[in-house]
């Protein structure tokens, strides 16, 4: 029936690829040389540069103010979605967080005060009760407990209700559009590119030109979070569609289902695991964006940790990100129980589901019950001040402490690096001929993948040149470059040493699982407290956000070797370290690979967060973009980043998927 | 095997993969080799498969991995479009049926069996089995006594609330077939049933396969890559190979005749004790001989049944037709020829 492709290799010849790589290294020899012959292949020239950007602020101008659509402007349809939006989300805001009233000003009588925190504290222990048991219920609680003993409630609650009305469109809309592509090949190769873009573009690229067209407040930051976290539940839909056995598809065909039947009684409930994997990944998302999003107006915990980043009080930052890591360690963990559960009570039988249709009336009498407690004793309903815990003037005694006892020494380890790792590496990226970089770049692509790659990564790599970003974009790429190397450094070996030893993986798994759960802008709290700002403390919070994939991938890696090439080894005599150094690594290191470009993806998100603590990067550009409004500027620069991460990407990808097929590990 | 119409009918049935298939639909009728689709950067996966299936007959298609098997099966349900030919079901043209004439011909006339069984694993062995009758709106109290009924039909009584992953092979397989038969369908697909199960399991099934044929008399289209297999269970076999089929006979005519020489590499090794009836090893009956035959035998015993009686008795055995009069003799020497694979010539 089906033969077997050969992977077909551009050029076999092993010349091909290191006589051009010896004239690339000649001819940037030669330019650095003789620079002043031929200027412009060296540093791109100004007068070269395309004014893109301005292009695209005009562009934008335009759509708001004369884009005309017959009946409305563009401008009226995307203020009404926003309008539309509004509702569920101010719904959910005056449940948690602020109360009912009359109307939207300020200061009207309200009509039913928020939920008492007794009440969602009860409910969220409810619920995980009834999910998972005791020791889930005593977690959520006391993650809750936290958020109302510490003061972060109020914020807390504006937090959670964008969030829950965030997850549930984002699932639906990313499930929606999943199912279309994976029926219409089409749509999935017009939809891939433009996922590829959601996910690269930093969000704070395009936080602009949300604001234009949804104005500031609470659902422009939700449409933003919705763009960063509805692409992978898309992917994942179609993933998980494809990866159902197509001998079920077929006898769904056979049984004669209509496409509704085999969607809603075949599709789902079979790739149901793999779908939450996508639900619980909007959630995680979501959350990171909080932050981000509470500079155009969510306000919330983000804001909190962003405004007392901006006051240097660490103290208060360390814990609203505290805060903001226990609500995310929270709605995971009742995430990954639920999907547990629904696996389980497949088995279980009825006794469990009856328990489940009983639990809404039970959450409505919490509700009710505790709105009346609450009236009599307020205490219920706001958490006395007075018995407030807060630990501020502890950390920020202890930042002090250490930057007085300790200075000299974090000084030396940061000039240490900075000297002899960061700068020579920085000099050395931008003396660079542009020139030698896209072509070294066009060989490696055309090396692995032909034509056509060689010539989308130097297609992507002039726009960084043309737009007249090169240099900015040399700096990411050596901060980016660094750091991934740096995790790198620590990744694979402590994956290695994870994946022999039950025990270290066990704690491992734990660290990495609280290393993702972290949103991004928590990382930067300690390095500002240690380092200050600079390019070091940048590096030290971008390796700390990137390294878990580094980590988890190698683990992967390992553990997928055939257990039977181990066995060959062992039967052959090959001492343990043979077997780690001759078997396991060279097979597993697709794998590992494709953990690093993980890792770099994560690291170019953070480097444009890290440009709050003063780098001169691409991420730079965008931020400062951001607080000019200045719409072109930001996303020619964050397309930039994400031109970055393509190139990044694909070259990788496609190494890594060709050494897998060579090993037959994948067909 | 000559019903008046056939359950089902191929005629010229293709089925090509590639690129541009469309273009390369004028070119079939001139039947191109192997090589000319190469050249257009196609593989015909079914080759020009014209053959009739008749009512209540095991049809067998048997045939190694990549010789189109799987495929055609799955055109002779439109679970693959063919790319050219004609396929009449039950005095319909299948290939002119709309989707939704299609949805109703598979829920109420055809049911599948899958190599790697296809239970949803969501759901129990009951809900498994009556899911083809719930898709169809079919009441619940109706469709659970009629997949209770199908569920002790191939011995699971009592294993309802299971669900597939804590079942063995052989009774996900079995929960394969009570839920394909549970529509009662006129046209019964196999695709390599049993493929997937361990021998000793793999023969307890096809015993209960044949003790069900037994009671239903269904129309089956059985595909195997296993020729032993092919030999036990069919009426009539297709030998497929490269997307064609190469020949199709009852398993003693291909010992007999086979086509070709891959057809002989199959049959050299098959046990011929186990594949011949009296009928094939025995001679005509010389006019005086009537009076001096031992015991008689029906004509469709295999050989292997009464060889050890054959050989150790002095009596020639006769043998009879359906209707009980005798219609040949079997001697010692010709049972021995068949036991030790002897291919002498006049015996058969």
């Amino acid at each position: 029936m089906q033969s077997v492709r050969i992977l077909e290799t551009p050029v076999k010849f092993r010349w091909g690829f290191w006589l051009p790589l010896t004239a690339i290294a000649c001819l940037g020899i030669a330019l650095h040389l003789y620079e002043e012959l031929t200027p412009f292949l060296v540093k791109y020239p100004r007068d070269w540069i395309i004014p893109l950007r301005f292009s695209i602020s005009d562009l934008m101008q335009w759509l708001i103010k004369d884009f005309d659509l017959g009946l409305f402007t563009f401008k009226e349809l995307t203020r009404s979605i926003a309008w539309i939006l509004e509702w569920p989300l101010s719904v959910a805001n005056s449940l948690l967080a602020t109360g009912f009233t009359f109307s939207t000003e300020p200061g009207a009588p309200v009509l039913l005060p928020p939920a008492p925190w007794i009440a969602i504290v009860g409910i969220v222990g409810l619920l995980a009760f009834n999910l998972a048991g005791m020791r889930l219920a005593l977690l959520v609680t006391g993650c809750f407990l936290y958020l109302v003993v510490f003061g972060q409630w109020q914020s807390a609650m504006v937090t959670l209700s964008s969030i829950i009305i965030a997850v549930p469109l984002g699932v639906s809309i990313g499930f929606a559009l999943g199912i279309t592509a994976y029926r219409h090949p089409l749509l999935e190769r017009i939809l891939s590119p433009v996922l590829d873009l959601m996910q690269t573009v930093p969000v704070f690229a395009y936080l602009v030109p949300v604001l234009f067209l949804f104005g500031f407040g609470p659902v422009a930051a939700m449409i933003a979070t919705m763009i960063y976290a509805t692409p992978p539940m898309v992917r994942v839909t179609i993933l998980s569609l494809r990866q159902i056995p197509e001998e079920l598809i077929e006898y769904g065909d056979m049984a004669g289902c209509s496409r509704r039947q085999l969607l809603r009684r075949i599709q789902v409930p079979v790739a149901r695991d793999s779908l939450m994997v996508g639900i619980n990944q909007v959630i995680m998302l979501s959350l990171n964006m909080v932050i981000i999003a509470s500079m155009i107006g969510a306000g919330g915990l983000g804001f909190d940790v962003l405004s007392s980043l901006r006051r240097l009080a660490i103290g208060d930052g360390l814990e609203a990100g505290l805060a903001i890591t226990l609500l995310a360690i929270a709605l995971d963990r009742l995430g990954q129980a639920y999907n547990k559960r629904s696996t389980q009570s497949r088995q279980a039988g009825t006794s469990r589901s009856l328990q489940g249709a009983r639990l809404p009336t039970l959450i409505i009498l919490i509700l009710i019950a505790s709105w009346i407690a609450a009236h009599f004793f307020p205490a219920l309903a706001v958490f006395p001040e007075s018995l407030q815990i807060t630990t501020s003037h502890f950390w920020d005694a202890m930042v002090k402490w250490i930057n007085i006892n300790f200075f000299d020494q974090l000084e030396a380890v940061k000039t240490f690096v900075l000297i002899n790792i960061m700068i020579p590496v920085k000099r050395f990226l931008l003396s660079t001929p542009w020139i030698v970089v896209v072509a070294l770049i066009g060989l490696i692509g055309f090396r692995l993948g032909g034509f056509r790659l060689a010539t989308l990564v130097i297609v992507l790599s002039l726009f960084i040149a043309v737009t007249g970003l090169w240099s900015k974009a040399m700096i990411t790429v050596y901060l980016c470059g660094v750091s991934v190397l740096f995790a790198a450094c620590i990744g694979i070996p402590a994956g290695i040493l994870a994946a022999s030893h039950s025990g270290i993986n066990r704690v491992t798994q734990v660290i990495i699982d609280t290393l993702q759960t972290l949103p991004s802008f928590v990382y930067l709290i300690p390095v500002v407290m240690l380092f200050r700002v600079g390019d070091f403390a940048a590096m030290l919070a971008v390796i700390a956000y990137s390294l878990a994939p580094a980590v988890r991938y190698t683990i992967l890696g390992i553990e997928q070797v055939p257990t039977h090439l181990i066995e060959a080894a062992r039967a052959i005599g090959c001492t343990r370290s043979q077997i780690r150094w001759r078997v396991e690594l060279p097979i597993a290191l697709p794998q590992i690979m494709l953990g690093i470009n993980q890792t770099i993806m994560m690291a170019l998100s953070m480097l444009v967060i890290t440009a709050l603590v003063g780098t001169r990067d691409l991420g730079q550009e965008v931020y400062i973009a951001l607080t000019k409004a200045d719409t072109g500027r930001g996303i020619i620069a964050g397309v930039g980043v994400a031109c970055i991460a393509i190139v990044a990407d694909r070259l990788i990808n496609q190494w890594a998927q060709k050494k897998r097929l060579e090993f037959g590990l994948q067909s | 095997m000559s019903t008046v119409t056939p359950a089902l009918q191929l005629r010229n049935i293709w089925k090509i993969f590639g690129d541009d298939v469309s273009a390369f639909r004028e070119e079939i009728s001139k039947t191109p080799s192997p090589a000319e689709l190469d050249d257009a950067g196609l593989i015909a996966a079914v080759r020009d498969v014209t053959l009739d299936i008749s009512h209540g007959e095991i049809f067998v298609i048997m045939g190694l991995s990549g010789s189109g098997k799987s495929t055609l099966v799955r055109c002779m349900s439109r679970l693959v479009e063919p790319t050219a030919g004609e396929l009449m079901f039950a005095g319909q043209d299948l290939l002119a049926a709309s989707e939704d004439e299609l949805i109703q011909i598979r829920r109420h006339k055809m049911g599948m069996v899958f190599q790697h069984f296809a239970l949803l694993p969501h759901m129990s062995v009951l809900d498994n089995v009556a899911f083809p009758l719930e898709i169809q709106g079919i009441d619940k109290q109706t469709r659970e006594q009629r997949a209770s009924e199908m569920i002790s039909l191939v011995g699971l009584s009592g294993r309802e609330e299971y669900y597939p992953r804590e079942l063995s092979g052989g009774q996900q397989q079995r929960v394969g077939i009570a839920r394909s038969l549970a529509v009662e369908p006129d046209i019964w697909f196999l695709d390599e049933p049993f493929s997937a199960l361990d021998p000793l399991i793999r023969r307890e099934m096809q015993d209960e396969f044949l003790r069900l044929q037994d009671i239903l008399k269904k129309t089956i289209v059985f595909i195997t890559h296993d020729f032993d297999e092919a030999i036990r269970l069919a009426d009539r076999i297709a030998i497929m190979k490269d997307g064609a089929v190469i020949q199709i006979g009852t398993p003693e005519d291909l010992i007999i005749n086979p086509a070709t020489e891959y057809v002989a590499e199959f049959t050299r090794d098959v046990s011929r004790a186990k594949v011949f009836s009296a009928r094939m090893v025995m001679r005509p009956l010389a006019p005086d001989e009537k009076g001096n035959l031992g015991e008689l035998l029906k004509h469709d015993v295999k050989v292997h049944e009464f060889a050890d009686q054959a050989v150790n008795s002095e009596d020639r055995i006769g043998v009879t037709d359906d209707a009980g009069s005798i219609i040949g003799v079997i001697d010692r020497q010709s049972v021995l020829n068949v036991l030790v694979g002897r291919e002498s010539a006049g015996s058969y």
